[in-house]
């Protein structure tokens, strides 16, 4: 008798830990041959309000970490990601992916967390700058956190374009709130369990799976939630969130329904420009 | 309580109609206030409310000229301000005359009537009304409104110019024309600056040293990016939006059209920008330095109106960028109405600063910071200094120092060079002011007025302070936009930034100490776009500014302020 498999539980990932969603729904992914994948957790309202509240629990921390140590844990990220290559691509290749893209979309992956953490303790230097005032004063403009993002990753991409969105986000020291692919949405999990053994903080990332057009109003219209980024084609749903922000003036990010290109304009996204006045004298 | 004039705590309906001696929770306040000193010793909580003096005649403010309040004592040195005993000396409430120094107004050039500027020429528009000044209510001049058919020949002549050379103009020739228009502005800064004054009833110190040197210096700072946009966004090349609506408040109307329309400008866009209702006369001026200037026809485009208008240019379909300054509900209703477009924006939002003092504070430039922090362009400031959070150890002394201060300002004619505060802009805002004061009293709060006279015409509103404030008051919480100053105290440098955070705005903060570290370390835990040590409400051309979570989104000024007018490929 072959031996009978140990296929795993996808849950949710929410600060730091791997709950259930509270509200016991889920839906089911199927495989090409109409095999049962995964009776994926189909997050809702109160476990993405739950997920801000472990983001912006996480936030300070993970703003005032050093930048080294920041880049010394994306970095770590990609040595977990490639190590797990294979279980990615089967997961990919699960959803759909043919085996030779599943192989590429993961080596892109991994590729993408080192240059990120490469920017870690850059694109400040790029972005800051000290501005020659007409009075006695240090005067420099530097960026910082947005603060807790929102985002709803490319439904297209399962694992890089989940990666695309992280990593700009994270290494500018903001928190993350994200709404995995629906139809690929295994990666996310599994990448959860990577974040969770790179010595992420817990709560820094968050990650639902569930449906856009149930949560995306909720994340839009979060007061707690400084900035959203939409990767979606869907210009209505677009439209009502980007309405939604105005309550609390949301930065809004919006993108394709595709992997965001590795840019450090795309970590600038996601940071505020603050400028001090510091007094000069004796 | 109803609403009526008698009852504000605004000195300003005084002359009207003189109020009773004013009773707060059935203690009878004094009828005559000596000097604000004498109170803050004994209870410098005590939110007395400032009795009315002794009445003077009725003022009866000349054209441009309201009688000067009677507040301007003999030069003060710093040092005797800050001891109570000195403060004592002087009877500010009772009056003390002084010379009235008045700015004159024969060498001003102001039309009866104005146009809409549009594709370089003046355009009649249907509809008119009048803008008035604010320290005497009399009618200025009478300005265009523009309907939705004027703003759409305003887009469509900034699109012509756009498509018709500027946008692809080599970046020296453009620079040139704005530095141009700095010089010209700096010829004529006496003039905008008289203008400024009478038009939006702030000091004609402030608009003379601060308004005009400031607009001029954005000019030229970037005239000076035209040609160099290159080096501005490394791995980027920059190309122009296209068309930019421009939208702007009425506390710096010269300074804040500069504001927009340097770097929009700088940049190769087009611009049709919208002053707002109760200012529009420098805006007006300065198309006329446009035209002198000789920029092409279209490039810069100015049309007058309220809201409506506004709102016409934020919905145009052929604008490519909206860039907004003014109060957050109106941002939040322009981002909200951009949703569904492709349009960029920039928002210039509210706020409500803490303005954070330290015990190892240098004491007495502190107070003078929080007056300028608060009192600067009667208040009416977007990053204005509006909270004070004062270290415990020394609320005291800080409080009875700012009260002796406050009664030292020259409050009145905006055009007297010695007035430190001015009119308060419009009858609407006044009465706001009055109904967040109100609400103020009503939630517990203990309000402190100093006692000036105020001149009988026009609007104005003394200064006032707000002791023992809750974190909840909506005097706290909410922007003001007025001479109008909310202290709270805290004990360690967390708890004073947790207590500044606690606003929905993020857009300025100050901090006092003589102590470099503890001013990054403070700094770094605001949540607030500029952030000031040991001094306030500074601005510089070269400095980005702008806000975080509710106070806007995107920089104005320096390298950063470029990126909003660009498309970075």
């Amino acid at each position: 008798m072959s031996r009978i498999t140990v296929s795993k539980t996808y849950k949710l990932y929410i600060g730091g830990k791997f709950p259930r969603t509270e509200s016991g729904r889920y839906y089911k992914l199927k495989g090409r041959s109409g095999k049962l994948l995964a009776d994926v957790s189909r997050g809702s309202r109160k476990d993405l309000r739950e997920a801000v509240v472990a983001a912006r629990k996480a936030l300070p921390g993970w703003a005032n970490a050093t930048a080294y140590l920041r880049g010394q844990i994306l970095y770590r990220v990609a040595e977990m990601l490639e190590g797990r290559a294979s279980q990615f691509v089967d997961e990919l290749v699960a959803q759909g992916s043919t085996s030779a893209a599943a192989r590429k979309e993961v080596t892109a992956a991994v590729d993408l967390w080192v240059h990120y953490a490469g920017w870690s303790d850059k694109f400040q230097a790029v972005f800051s700058s000290v501005n020659p005032v007409a009075s006695p004063h240090f005067n420099f403009s530097r960026p910082e956190e947005t603060g807790v993002v929102g985002a709803i990753a490319p439904e297209s991409s399962g694992l890089l374009g989940l990666s695309s969105v992280l990593a700009p986000i994270m290494v500018g020291g903001n928190s993350a709130v994200v709404l995995a692919s629906r139809k690929r949405p295994l990666c996310a999990i599994t990448l959860a369990e990577v974040l969770n053994s790179s010595d992420v903080p817990g709560g820094v990332v968050n990650l639902l799976t569930g449906f856009a057009d149930e949560l995306l109003p909720h994340m839009a219209g979060h007061m707690d939630v400084n900035s959203i980024l939409l990767c979606s084609e869907d210009a209505k749903a677009c439209k009502a969130a980007r309405e939604l922000a105005s309550e609390n003036v949301k930065r809004v990010v919006l993108r394709d329904d595709a992997p965001l290109e590795e840019d450090p304009y795309e970590i600038l996204a996601f940071q505020e420009i603050k400028t001090t006045w510091h007094p000069v004298g004796v | 309580m109803p609403e009526g004039p008698a009852e504000g705590p605004a000195g300003a309906a005084r002359a009207k109609a003189p109020k009773k001696t004013a009773k707060r929770d059935g203690k009878p306040a004094k009828v005559v206030k000596k000097t604000g000193a004498k109170g803050a010793r004994k209870s410098p909580k005590g939110g007395k409310k400032m009795a009315p003096p002794a009445k003077r005649p009725a003022a009866k403010p000349k054209r441009g000229a309201p009688e000067a309040p009677a507040a301007k004592p003999a030069p003060v040195p710093p040092e005797a301000v800050a001891k109570p005993d000195d403060a004592e000396r002087f009877d500010f409430v009772r009056g003390e005359s002084y010379a009235p120094a008045p700015e004159s107004t024969d060498h001003i050039s102001l039309q009866d009537s104005y146009g809409l500027f549009i594709g370089g020429e003046w355009v009649k528009s249907r509809k008119r009304f009048q803008t008035t000044n604010p320290a005497t209510e009399e009618v200025l001049a009478e300005v265009g409104e523009a309907g939705k058919g004027d703003v759409h020949r305003a887009v469509t002549a900034a699109r012509d110019a756009f498509e018709g050379g500027w946008g692809d103009m080599p970046g020296r020739e453009r620079g040139k024309y704005l530095f141009r228009l700095a010089r010209l502005l700096q010829e004529r800064a006496r003039e905008f600056a008289v203008i400024e004054s009478m038009d939006g009833g702030k000091p004609i110190r402030e608009s003379r040293d601060i308004d005009l040197p400031l607009a001029a210096a954005h000019f030229f700072y970037y005239a000076g990016w035209a040609d160099k946009l290159e080096y501005a966004f490394p791995g980027r090349d920059a190309y122009p939006l296209g068309v930019a609506g421009q939208i702007i408040p009425w506390n710096f109307p010269l300074l804040m059209a500069a504001w927009k329309l340097a770097p929009a400008l700088a940049c190769g866009n087009t611009v049709v920008l919208k002053p707002a209702e109760t200012t529009p006369l420098t805006a007006l001026k300065l198309a006329e330095l446009v035209a002198e200037a000789e920029f092409p026809p279209g490039v810069v485009n100015i049309v007058t109106g309220a809201g409506e208008t506004g709102q016409a240019l934020v919905e145009h379909p052929d604008v490519d960028k909206i860039a907004f300054t003014g109060s957050t509900a109106v941002g939040k209703m322009i981002q909200k109405s951009l949703a569904g477009t492709e349009k960029r924006y920039t928002l210039e939002l509210g706020g409500k600063a803490a303005n954070i003092i330290f015990d190892d504070a240098p004491i007495d430039q502190a107070v003078e910071g929080i007056v300028n922090g608060i009192f600067f362009n009667q208040g009416h400031v977007c990053c204005a200094g509006s909270r004070l959070l004062v270290q415990e150890s020394i609320a005291d002394t800080i409080i009875r120092k700012l009260k002796a201060r406050m009664e030292t300002l020259v409050v009145g004619d905006p055009l007297d060079k010695n007035t430190d505060v001015g009119a308060i802009n419009s009858r609407e805002q006044l009465d706001r002011i009055r109904k967040l004061v109100k609400s103020g009293e009503k939630e517990g709060a203990c309000l402190w007025q100093s006692g000036q006279d105020l001149p009988g015409k026009g609007f104005w509103f003394k200064p006032t302070i707000f002791t023992a404030c809750a974190q909840s008051h909506r005097v706290v919480q909410e922007e003001i936009f007025g001479p109008v100053l909310a202290i709270q105290t805290f004990r360690t440098p967390e708890e004073a930034v947790e207590k500044a955070n606690n606003t929905p705005y993020g857009l300025s903060g100050g901090v006092w100490t003589d102590k470099g570290s503890k001013i990054f370390e403070v700094s770094k835990g605001m949540r607030a776009g500029v952030m000031w040590a040991n001094t306030f409400n500074k601005f510089d051309p070269a400095s980005p500014f702008g806000g975080y979570k509710e106070s806007g989104i995107g920089r104005e000024g320096g390298l950063h302020g470029l990126m909003p007018y660009l498309d970075l490929e």
